[in-house]
């Protein structure tokens, strides 16, 4: 068990591709951090900058107070998912597992109480004398668990664990993966570009853009307060409606006293929009803001719908419970609760909305 | 699906197949029966007579001491010219998987001895290493080796395997490269998270995955070191010193045309096809079925 410690770790690949544009991060003991981002942003770079398959540009990284930049993986203690798993085509289960107890002289009766324990947990105690060719994909997924359980790490890295499984086996491994962290305790940093994965595994959630953090904090604090533009609209499916003032007031919302001085995007939360009966009492004493949108297209999916709107030239998507008792086609009333609108500036931060006390003052 | 051209013609494939066929049948079974006849034959030393003797020429050959002695010269020579070049190979396919600067020149360079025929590669040793006239054989001497394969028979064995060897490196080379290049990275650095060095990785990991690789080189390197050398055997030491570099090959070739002992000969050719359609079973049946992980 061990904190890790990102301090201005920056990654320039030959050729001058800026990677990782400066980090700072600290992982705390036990904690499951999950960094997500769009393709390309660099997760997968900082992840294998961690795990020593990637040299360091420049900064540090420190795992349980130790400086590593300059060791190797195999003395880092770490264990790694792969995305594509990894596993030792030529080797049975039982051998992929054991592999690297083997490698650091683990004596043989502890290697095989480990690789067995680790598959009973994993329920893989059948399998053990299969080939890795001859394993569902989900099995082949368990099984690259389960060679970085016996490793007993200082911290897991999983790099997209989950991206080959269906949505189904996904969702259960998720879960999985979730416990088995909790059991063992081990620092893990967890990568994904999905973003459910990231707001249900994580206990630290780390949104990365293009080599930089954007925010850092608990899943649901980011949720609820995202601090850019790009963050409101990477978390959250569908993502968070993005409008300026100007597109709300020419469709009939009155902003005056609301709006924060410098904010030039107002941001709206599908499921804090919706018909203005629903709305004014969940709103309470806080107000709405109401105004028109054109529907383009509902969608039934199940518990929910999703209502694809515009206002003026902008697109706005309001979740609406259930089965929505909406027109097709033509005009629709929305609102929204004043006290869920969010606020950003130019440069896509966020801006603090306007105390009660000032509101509608001017 | 891919789509076939048909012919509504009915002679016209066979009419095309004519060519093929006749070539094969004038080049390949005409001699091979004629070999088969010939081996059961005995021809007195004028050829005036000919009589019938059954299995005798290969009752003489395989009880000739002569022929015992290039049984062995022959597995010598295919062994060391079979495992030298892929070992050589396999290192500078694992040296070259690692250079990043200028691979590709790199690689085409490594290529390059494949072109040269097998007769112009013994030249070029029988140069270097000629007693008399020859570069490195002038370094051995000056560092105090006795150097003359004109009379050592080890010698000139090492020389004609130095030759086939090189030759068949280039060759070995491709196939590792590519063998190497198969082998997912992620592997690679899963094994090192997992705790080998880079020694332990290639044992364990690379070595193992370069199996089915390995295997059909070898069957490869010896089907060329039994018939594809004689070129090198020829230009370099003629069999000699002695019968000390004569192969089964170069065997029939000496028995048949300068011996002219045809019988015998026939009989030992015969006993090589079936050396080569044993080489070229097991050759099907692994390289057909190419192991495929993962
Ligand atoms: N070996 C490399 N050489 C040069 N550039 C690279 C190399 N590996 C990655 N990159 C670049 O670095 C950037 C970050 O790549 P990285 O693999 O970290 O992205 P990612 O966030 O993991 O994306 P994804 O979600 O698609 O896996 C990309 O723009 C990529 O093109
Ligand atoms: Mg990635």
């Amino acid at each position: 068990m061990a904190t890790v410690a990102l301090k201005t770790v920056r990654k320039v690949y030959a050729g001058g591709m800026e990677a990782v544009k400066g980090i700072d991060l600290t992982v705390p003991d036990g904690a499951l951090c999950v960094l997500v981002g769009p393709s390309g942003c660099g997760k997968s770079t900082l992840l294998r900058m961690i795990a020593g398959l990637e040299e360091i540009s420049s900064g540090t990284i420190e795992i349980d107070g130790r400086v590593v930049n300059a060791l190797e993986p195999a003395e880092r203690d770490i264990a790694m998912v792969f995305q594509n798993y990894a596993l030792y085509p030529h080797m049975s289960v039982y051998d992929n597992m054991a592999y690297g107890l083997r490698n650091r002289g683990t004596p043989k009766p502890e290697i095989e109480r480990k690789v067995r324990e680790a598959a009973r947990m994993l329920e893989l105690g059948s399998l053990l004398d299969r080939r890795p060719r001859q394993l569902s994909g989900g099995q082949r997924q368990r099984v690259a668990m389960g060679r970085a359980i016996v490793r007993d790490p200082k911290v897991f890295l999983f790099d997209e664990p989950l991206s080959n499984l269906d949505a189904k086996l996904r969702g259960q491994m998720r879960v999985e993966i979730r416990k088995l962290q909790r059991d063992l305790g081990v620092t893990s940093i967890y990568v994904t570009h999905d973003q459910l994965e990231a707001m249900t595994l994580a206990d630290v959630l780390v949104v990365m853009n293009s080599g930089r953090i954007e925010q850092v904090g608990a899943p649901l604090d980011v949720y609820e307060e995202p601090a850019t533009t790009f963050v409101a609209s990477f978390i959250g499916a569908p993502p968070m409606n993005l409008l300026t003032p100007d597109h709300l007031s020419a469709v009939g919302a009155v902003l005056e006293g609301l709006l924060p001085a410098d904010a030039v995007t107002v941001g709206i939360r599908p499921e804090d929009l919706g018909t203005v009966e629903a709305k004014s009492a969940e709103a309470g004493s806080a107000g709405l803001i109401t105004f028109d949108v054109t529907i383009d297209v509902l969608e039934p999916v199940g518990a929910e719908s999703y209502l694809y709107a515009r206002v003026q030239d902008a697109s706005v998507v309001v979740r609406l419970p259930g089965r929505a008792a909406v027109p097709e086609t033509g005009k629709l009333k929305v609102a929204a609760p004043v006290d869920k609108l969010h606020f950003f500036d130019t440069h896509g931060k966020r801006v603090d909305p306007v105390p009660v006390a000032a509101r509608r003052l001017g | 699906m891919t789509s076939r051209v048909i012919f509504p013609h009915k002679v016209l494939p066979y009419l095309l197949l004519v060519p093929q066929i006749a070539i094969t049948l004038v080049f390949f079974y005409w001699p091979a029966s004629q070999a088969l006849r010939q081996s059961t034959l005995r021809e007195d030393p004028f050829g005036l007579v000919t009589t019938f003797v059954g299995l005798g020429n290969f009752r003489q050959v395989l009880s000739d001491p002569d022929y015992i002695g290039s049984v062995q010269t022959t597995i010598i020579f295919s062994a060391a010219t079979a495992l030298i070049p892929m070992a050589i190979a396999l290192v500078l396919a694992v040296m070259a998987d690692k250079v990043i600067k200028g691979r590709g020149f790199y690689r085409t360079l490594m290529i390059w001895p494949y072109a040269v025929a097998p007769a112009i590669a013994g030249m070029l040793w029988l140069f270097l290493f000629n007693p008399t006239i020859g570069t490195f054989a002038y370094m051995l001497r000056r560092a105090g080796y006795d150097w003359d394969p004109l009379l050592n028979g080890n010698q000139a064995m090492l020389m004609i395997i130095m030759a086939a060897a090189w030759k068949q490196i280039s060759y070995n080379f491709l196939f590792f490269v590519a063998g190497l290049q198969a082998i997912p990275k992620s592997l690679l650095e899963a094994a090192a998270v997992d705790g080998a060095r880079e020694v332990k990785r290639f044992w364990t990991i690379v070595f193992p995955l370069l199996a089915p690789t390995s295997f059909f080189l070898l069957v490869v390197n010896t089907v060329y070191a039994f018939f594809d050398t004689f070129g090198i055997i020829h230009a370099v030491t003629s069999g000699g010193p002695g019968k000390a570099t004569e192969t089964l090959v170069y065997k029939v070739y000496n028995d048949g045309f300068v011996n002219l002992m045809l019988g015998s000969s026939a009989a030992q050719s015969v006993i090589l096809m079936g050396i080569v359609i044993a080489l070229t079973a097991i050759q099907f049946r692994y390289v057909e079925r190419k192991v495929h992980y993962a």
